[in-house]
């Protein structure tokens, strides 16, 4: 069997006291296609990161070509033969395709060899049917066209191994045939491929072998992935089947929260497309999906921080008019952010005029313009206790709060105010169980008190354990909503990767 | 390697060391500059601390060159507050010296005209910052920039100003009209210049602080500068907050302007501001944006300026070790500041 | 209107815009080529202000007006490079870090001439340059000796446009210094290093920066006065804006605003005008600030400008 061109060997990665990556190991060999498998935050991208040079391995060794190497930065990674498609594309959009090629390229003389270049271009042409004009400006190239021009580059600088990063999710299915033609025709060259991705269907078509990663280690290798059952993948990536909690029947009342063929235009990120959902009260919807498929979209229009080019969005039966924080907020809905710090609380003010923030002009935050310090201190007094939040007191820097614990303030923040419906992103990202098990029952108790609640997350498991019912939201659509009686993991698993045999 | 870090604590011991370690090291940097002079350190240092607190009309001439330093280190810090970049704090001084020297020349009754002055240039600056926070806002254009080149816009339409309508035209000299004599401030101690727009600059920073700490305004404004994401997520319109910034920022730019036609010149001529408006950004960075901590910045530079001018006299160390001063101070409170945002740190390299 | 056709066919008339604009283009192709690597140096009026000084102490000490120039190059650079450790390596604020280099080099420049210089009723002068025609050329009516019978920098300046022009396009240097300015991510993954990249061009700019402030004390006049500088540097900053970042665009914009300032104090010297002369000093600032509002900015500034590169570890 020919050398690996590349070896990753108990590849060990912390960030802080997370393990991003434990003992991984990883080969490429010439000829192959790898598809790499895993959900969000199961370590792919750091694992890959780590081989392009971004982050350095706090254990391991890498081999390329059978040699230990270290590589500390991206010029080194290159020099190494590897190179990487990253999701979001590294162009310069102002700039030519040629000079994107060129940019960083060693050894040039004193002036930048353009027709040397060009050959080279034709010669990437000829061997792998990948051609773009090179006088051409990146940004009126298309998307696909777009990921065409980092292929290009990899090849261009010699790379012998080239990883891509969930390279189709940006891609239109005619982009994706076109796309894999091209991987086909680098891997009959020899060249190794690593193939990122949570998409079942495609990793079936294109990789040679599969490895799947789950918090952060191997959990599975699978030899011949067109034959092998989806159901077994999805298990592999997701977990065993777990029990749902016990969830005492509610009776449910009527549609707090709901959303009629909703529609954004195109936005970073994937847009909605005619999305139609209702929350009820005494229930608590789960919203399950691969990152990136429209939740933050979907998040947005719910908190008021993106208005839809059509379809409506009502509150407690009240439509939404002007789409502001402060208007969704009046009309009873409370919001807890994905990103704690970045759109949640500010984390140079104190934990107490963070909670504050919302409602800073009404009482009992405030008295005709002036600030109550005591109001403001009182609440998050209040709120500290109820929900036990650790912090040095109200006057603590927010910033100095740990997850679970900003958490439970955003909770906090909202729920004082007896909100009639709740939407929630990524709620227990990066928490600890014993912080889980809290804001999970306080979920149960708004579901108990008759309250909707919409749970935007990542986490099968969570979600399995909450929800009455599953939507699965795929590049912008709900693509199936399954009651709790019926939601399985490996259901649920095919309708986030866009497979849909077994849709609802 | 060093490496920075993201700190997320700060002990309130640091937020005071921090300024205090930056004059301390503008100090000693240039004291090397007095000795280069051919002076002995202690003696140079020493006039310029008894030109600035040696005698009572010392301490008077220190405040009163404070005094509109003071408004500009306001201005400075309330727009920095809210990320607001105005540089432009030279520019709407001049605004509002030019309108209420216009006011003040009005005939009437003196304390109406103080009144009116103070109204006059508060409405001048105001509206020179709101060029650049419209631009901003409606434009997309960098705020710095833009508020940067309109000082020189206004400072050529002062000149035209006073070399063309308003010129004396006894002398011909570039000045304008001075305001009434009713319209002069009044000042409290005789033999001195101490007026009545120091009385106003010191009430000026508590009531600003106020408005910072303790007002719904002044909340949003800060949070609008720590996170405008956030901000707007929780409901708080971060436009009509910039806007509301700028008009407050350029207004007691204005202010400075016009403690310095009402109480020392009397009269609008081109080198009215000695660089005022950037003094005030270096005083804006020393007391951290914090509104009470202007004073004690002012006064410091001040006392550099008015000391520089007595040590140059005595020991022939040129007077320009001041501006020198707040460069090197502006300077070492932004490399100071980093330590409150990053944690140094010193790693091996890998092998 | 007569007065003004009189005043601009005039041979010296020609002359004086190509002397003007001298120095501006040097500064202006200074603060493109920091900007366009992402660098704003918002300290170069200060910058030119204390080159133009120790480039006239160089000259005036050693008799030698190119060292004097040289003197300024290296001043140029050196407080260029304090800017940049400070912004690049450091990330302070860039705004705030070039109005202190200002401040800091102002009161220097001041400090330091009246050290040497005590006397100010005779003012040191040094004999400024000399233009040097260019056999031939310089014989063409009307245009000859405007264009050929100027000074050895103006030539040298002339030459530097086409220079910047093909370093900042055709080479590896400029392509990878233009990527850290458009997108420093993607120039860091491509191998490119983006801090030492941008502390090259920071220096480099502050060099000619230098160069721009001794052709003011050396060739346009022939002292060091304190008004010398007095805001060609931030008419620079202007100019890059107007230039799009771009060097002959930049050189064009030089000339256009020294064609209106040659103009302006003809016109002033013949009292002609009723406009006042103030308002064609505020002109290219009114024009700027009025061209950034209107060209949609974004498409012409460097996108990574002001924003500090941080490798960050997640």
């Amino acid at each position: 069997m020919a050398t690996p061109l590349v070896e990753m060997v108990g590849i060990t990665k912390r960030f802080g006291p997370l393990l991003a990556n434990d003992h991984v190991n990883l080969s490429i060999r010439p000829g192959e296609i790898v598809g790499l498998l895993g959900e969000n935050g199961a370590g792919k991208t750091t694992l890959m990161n780590i081989l392009f040079g971004t982050y350095a391995a706090d254990e391991g060794t890498i081999r390329v070509e059978g040699k230990a190497v270290r590589i500390h930065n991206s010029a080194e990674a290159l020099a190494a033969g590897i190179g990487m498609v990253h999701q979001h594309f590294l162009l310069a959009p102002r700039l030519t395709v040629m000079e994107n090629l060129l940019v960083g390229m060693p050894r040039q003389g004193l002036a930048l060899d353009v027709a040397g270049a060009r050959r080279k271009l034709d010669d990437i042409a000829r061997e792998f049917g990948l051609k773009l004009d090179p006088e051409q400006r990146v940004s009126s190239l298309a998307v696909g066209e777009q990921q065409r021009l980092e292929i290009i580059k990899a090849l261009f600088r010699g790379a012998r191994v080239l990883i891509l990063d969930e390279p189709t999710a940006v891609l239109a299915p005619p982009d994706v045939e076109g796309l894999f033609t091209a991987l086909r025709a680098i891997a009959a060259r020899s060249l190794g491929i690593v193939f990122i991705s949570h998409k079942l269907n495609e990793v079936r078509a294109l990789t040679s072998r599969c490895v799947i990663l789950r918090h952060g280690r191997v959990s599975g290798e699978i030899a011949d992935p067109r034959s092998a059952s989806t159901r077994d993948i999805a298990e592999l990536m997701c977990g065993h089947e777990i029990k749902p909690t016990i969830r005492p029947p509610v009776i449910k009342g009527a549609e707090l929260l709901s959303f009629s063929h909703v529609s954004t235009a195109s936005h970073p990120g994937t847009a909605l497309k005619d999305v139609s959902l209702a929350v009820r009260g005494g229930e608590i919807l789960g919203l399950a999906g691969v990152s990136g498929n429209g939740q933050k979209a979907l998040a947005d229009v719910v908190s008021g921080m993106l208005r839809p080019v059509s379809g409506t969005v009502s509150i407690d039966g009240q439509e939404v008019h002007d789409f502001t924080p402060a208007e969704v907020q009046r009309l009873g809905l409370g919001r807890v952010p994905e990103d704690r710090l970045a759109s949640g609380l500010v984390s140079s003010m104190t934990l107490a005029e963070s909670m504050a923030l919302p409602r800073i002009a009404e009482a009992p935050f405030s008295h005709r313009d002036l600030l109550s310090r005591r109001g403001i201190a009182d609440f998050a007094q209040k709120q500290i206790r109820e929900f036990d939040i650790r912090c040095s007191g109200p006057n603590a820097r927010t910033g100095t709060l740990s997850g679970g614990n900003l958490q439970k303030a955003l909770l906090a923040r909202e729920l004082a105010f007896d909100p009639k419906a709740v939407i929630v992103a990524q709620p227990t990202r990066g928490l600890d169980i014993a912080a889980t098990r809290f804001v999970h029952e306080k979920f149960l108790a708004l579901r108990a008190a008759g309250r909707a609640v919409l749970v935007i997350s990542e986490d099968l498991d969570e979600l399995m354990a909450l929800s009455d019912r599953i939507a699965v939201i795929y590049e912008g659509r709900i693509v199936g909503v399954l009651v709790a009686e019926e939601a399985t993991v490996s259901r649920i698993g095919l309708l986030m990767s866009g497979a849909f045999e077994k849709a609802a | 390697m060093v490496r920075l870090q993201l700190r997320n604590d700060v002990s309130p011991a640091l937020n005071f060391a921090l300024p205090l370690a930056a004059v301390a090291f503008t100090l000693v940097l240039c004291s090397s500059l007095i000795r280069i002079a051919g002076a002995s350190v202690v003696d140079a240092y020493g006039v310029m601390l008894s030109a600035a607190f040696g005698d009572t009309y010392a301490i008077t001439e220190t405040l009163v060159r404070a005094t509109p330093m003071i408004f500009t280190g306001l201005a400075v810090a309330v727009a920095f507050r809210a990320k607001f970049w105005n540089i432009g704090a030279e520019g709407q001084l001049l605004s509002g010296a030019v309108l209420s020297c216009m006011v003040g020349a009005i005939d009437m009754p003196g304390g109406i005209a103080i009144a009116l002055m103070f109204v006059a240039g508060f409405a001048g600056g105001a509206v020179t910052a709101l060029i650049p926070a419209v631009l901003r806002l409606k434009f997309k254009v960098d705020d710095v920039v833009s508020s940067l080149l309109l000082n020189s816009v206004v400072l050529y339409g002062v000149m035209a100003l006073i070399e063309g309508p308003w010129k004396d035209s006894l002398s011909g000299y570039p000045i304008s009209p001075p305001i009434q004599d009713s319209a002069n401030f009044p000042v409290f101690i005789e033999g001195t210049r101490l007026h009545l727009g120091v009385l106003a600059a010191f009430l000026a920073a508590p009531v600003v602080w106020f408005v910072i700490a303790r007002t719904v305004l002044g909340f949003k404004i800060r949070a609008t500068g720590e996170n405008p994401e956030a901000s707007r997520f929780g409901g708080i319109d971060t436009r009509r907050v910039i806007f509301t910034t700028a008009l407050l920022s350029g207004g007691l730019a204005g202010l400075a302007g016009v403690c310095q036609v009402g109480g020392v010149h009397y009269q609008v001529m081109a080198e009215i501001s000695p660089g005022y408006g950037y003094s005030g950004i270096v005083i804006a960075m020393l007391a951290r944006l914090n509104p009470l901590g202007v004073v004690p910045a002012a006064i410091f530079l001040s006392a550099v300026m008015v000391g520089a001018d007595a040590m140059s006299r005595a020991t022939g160390v040129p007077a320009f070790i001041g501006q020198v001063v707040q460069g090197v101070a502006l300077i070492s409170m932004l490399v100071a500041l980093l330590f409150t945002q990053y944690r140094v740190q010193f790693r091996k390299v890998a092998a | 209107m007569n007065a003004v056709l009189e005043q601009i066919f005039q041979v010296g008339f020609l002359a004086a815009i190509i002397r003007i604009a001298t120095p501006l283009t040097l500064a202006t192709l200074g603060e493109m080529i920091s900007e366009r690597s992402g660098v704003l140096n918002l300290g170069i009026e200060g910058i030119m202000l204390i080159s133009a000084m120790t480039g006239f102490m160089g000259a005036y000490y050693s008799d030698n007006l190119w060292v004097g120039v040289l003197t300024a190059a290296v001043t140029g650079a050196a407080f260029a490079a304090l800017h940049a450790t400070l912004t690049v390596f450091l990330g302070v604020s860039q705004h705030v870090c070039g109005i202190g280099i200002t401040l800091l080099c102002t009161g220097l420049a001041y400090f330091f001439f009246r050290l040497s210089f005590t006397d100010s009723s005779h003012p040191a002068t040094v004999q400024s340059f000399e233009t040097i025609p260019i056999p031939g050329l310089a014989s063409i009516p009307v245009l000859g000796p405007a264009l050929f019978n100027q000074f050895g920098l103006t030539y040298l300046t002339a030459l530097l446009v086409p220079v910047m022009a093909f370093m900042l396009y055709r080479t590896p240097w400029g392509l990878n210094l233009r990527m850290a300015g458009e997108n420093p991510r993607a120039a860091d993954a491509a191998g490119v290093n983006v801090m030492a990249t941008r502390f090259m061009a920071v220096t480099l700019g502050g060099a000619l920066m230098g160069i721009a402030g001794a052709f003011l004390t050396m060739a346009q006049f022939n002292t060091f006065t304190f008004g010398v500088i007095s805001g060609r540097g931030w008419i620079a900053i202007a100019l890059v804006v107007f230039g799009r970042w771009d060097p002959w665009r930049c050189a064009g914009a030089a000339l256009l605003f020294a064609c209106v300032d040659a103009l302006q104090l003809r016109l002033q010297a013949a009292g002609v005008s009723h406009i006042p002369y103030e308002a064609f000093l505020a002109l290219p600032f009114v024009f700027t600030i009025a061209a950034m509002a209107l060209m949609s900015r974004d498409a012409a500034a460097p996108p990574a400008l002001l924003r500090p590169f941080r490798k960050e570890e997640r």
